[in-house]
């Protein structure tokens, strides 16, 4: 699926991807999407959508099948050795080796990449991350928590221009997650690009700047998370009544309205972008038919409403 | 260009690994082969003439080397490499940019260079049970280090290859451990019915032993040379096998 991008100058540019695994599973079809400096792209999408094979495939653990990806203008085979020098990546499941300290993690994450030993900037980047208490601990007396910020330490060890987030927040508590989206934001403002993937669409709606979703290996829809609402979100007015009916008065056919609410509220969806809203017209009907109204409310459809009706209720 | 960095990284990183795990690193088959020495050297030697004119204990000394060289190569790069496959880790070696030279260089440069060590010391070790003669001395090193490196990288493909711990070790039981023992390590070829020396000849180990033993005594049962050729060939057709799994990323990547 081609979507339209005016970025020219993306930090990730995907062109035509597609993934077919040995098996015969297709991942992947025909993505196409460009990622901006600096932002944070949040890919929603169920179990087994694609997400982590497109990051996958980006970060070099996955052979594309078809299509190309740049990194900085880079391409992610002839070039790999640049582009994945710019790319973190926290992977969904907790792979660390256990008996390793935290410390003798993070310093062997920093030289596979190749940068010379750093020790001021990796005690920063514990302490920022709430580890330097624990850098001579064992990885494995760590808690779930620790771990995910262990592996968001070796991810960061090298510097990267880009980091992958698989799943950050999955299986962990509130107190934790809000503690995420904080380091998230916080690196943004640092200046690194962040593509994070997730089940939970309110991660999506509190962090992201845009908004993907990934659907049996197709990408169906980017965009800017209000522009998102907006182009497929559906505002209503509901409009309350003080005396329940049996049925949408006749003189009100016109509207398309929905009785709910036991027959005391009257839903009218409409779109807010139309020259004519029809709700000027709406009231002065239903104040013609002689209903009593309680109350008047409008409503905008949340990320959840459109990733449900994108990609259904699985 | 190559990122020394990385394979510095990588080959560190094992040997600290095999650092904190002495025991099962260093000391226990440096008992191994000592038992041997006890055993064949001399509670059973001392019952054996000489073999080509050098005592039985003697002669066994870089036979056992080589035992202990190959398992441990073999096993050094075969858990090197597939531990972090099985524990998931290998995603950040896979995601790092680095090729696999810098891989290699990491991986089989830290098991055989256990696995010199090792014989090093077993070598080291033997001096206090028989009296030890190395004729030409840089020629031992050359197949001390060549054995340590090629049979290092057959680990690493084991390494990759396998899919669980019970294929890890079936190589080096069922294949590795007979080569060896079948090798010539306790007696030279020509002590076998003429069958089972034409047999032998397909042995790659048979060239090993051979031409590590002739740098002590001058005793072989093949030319030094085509065991040198063989040893080289036998790198270079690892060597060929690991660069094409990395270019097709055959059980590291899909």
């Amino acid at each position: 699926m081609n979507l339209p991008d005016m970025d020219t100058n993306p930090i990730i540019s995907v062109e035509a991807l597609s993934k077919v695994y040995g098996n015969g599973h297709r991942a992947l079809t025909d993505i196409t999407l460009n990622i901006h400096t600096g932002e944070i792209l949040a890919l929603l999408g169920p179990n087994g959508a694609g997400k982590t094979t497109l990051i996958s495939t980006i970060c070099g653990i996955v052979n594309p099948s078809e299509g190309s990806v740049k990194v900085s203008g880079y391409d992610i085979e002839q070039d790999y050795r640049i582009t994945r020098a710019m790319i973190g990546l926290v992977p969904q499941e907790l792979t660390l080796p256990s008996f390793d300290t935290v410390w003798h993690t993070v310093c062997f994450s920093r030289g596979l990449f190749g940068k010379e030993p750093d020790p001021a900037y990796l005690e920063q980047l514990l302490r920022d991350l709430s580890l330097w208490e624990k850098k001579d601990s064992a990885i494995r007396t760590l808690s779930g928590g620790m771990k995910r910020r262990v592996l968001i330490a070796k991810a960061l060890s090298h510097q990267p221009l880009v980091l992958f987030l698989d799943e950050p927040t999955a299986g962990v508590d509130v107190e934790l997650r809000k503690g995420m989206w904080n380091l998230v934001t916080g690196l943004k403002k640092l200046g690194v690009t962040i593509i994070l993937t997730t089940h939970y669409i309110e991660e999506a709606e509190a962090i992201a700047d845009r908004v993907g979703v990934i659907h049996k290996s197709e990408l169906l829809v980017i965009d800017d998370k209000q522009a998102l609402k907006h182009k497929l979100g559906k505002r209503q007015m509901t409009i309350e009544l003080e005396q329940p009916i049996a049925s949408v008065p006749h003189s009100l056919s016109g509207w398309s309205l929905e009785l709910s609410g036991e027959g005391r509220q009257l839903v009218y969806t409409y779109d807010s972008h139309s020259e004519h809203t029809g709700i000027s017209g709406l009231l002065d009907a239903v104040n013609s038919t002689g209903l009593l109204l309680k109350d008047v409310s409008t409503s905008q459809s949340s990320l959840e409403d459109i990733f449900i009706s994108l990609v259904g209720t699985e | 260009m190559i990122n020394t960095q990385a394979a510095k990284t990588i080959y560190k990183y094992e040997m600290l690994r095999a650092w904190n795990t002495i025991m099962q690193s260093f000391v226990s088959p440096i008992i191994s082969t000592v038992l041997y020495f006890v055993v064949f050297g001399s509670a059973i030697g001392s019952r054996i003439e000489t073999v080509e004119g050098v005592s039985y204990g003697a002669f066994i000394v870089p036979g056992l080397v080589m035992l202990a060289l190959l398992t441990q190569s073999v096993a050094n790069a075969s858990f090197g490499i597939y531990f972090p496959r099985f524990t998931g880790t290998i995603y950040e070696v896979l995601s790092a940019p680095i090729s696999f030279v810098e891989i290699l260089l990491g991986y089989v440069g830290a098991a055989a260079t256990k696995s010199f060590i090792i014989g090093m010391i077993i070598l080291a070790t033997s001096g206090f049970f028989v009296d030890l003669n190395i004729s030409h001395p840089f020629w031992m090193l050359g197949f001390l280090v060549l054995t340590c490196i090629s049979f290092s990288l057959l680990g690493f493909i084991i390494g990759l290859w396998a899919d669980n711990f019970e294929k890890l070790q079936l190589i080096p039981m069922l294949v590795i451990t007979p080569l060896v023992f079948l090798g010539g390590s306790f007696y030279t070829i020509d002590m076998l019915p003429p069958a089972w020396q034409t047999v032998s000849l397909f042995n790659p180990v048979v060239y090993l032993v051979s031409g590590f033993r002739w740098s002590f005594y001058e005793v072989a049962d093949v030319g030094v040379g085509i065991s040198l050729l063989m040893v080289l060939l036998f790198t270079a057709i690892c060597l060929a096998i690991i660069w094409w799994i990395f270019k097709t990323g055959y059980r590291l990547k899909q």
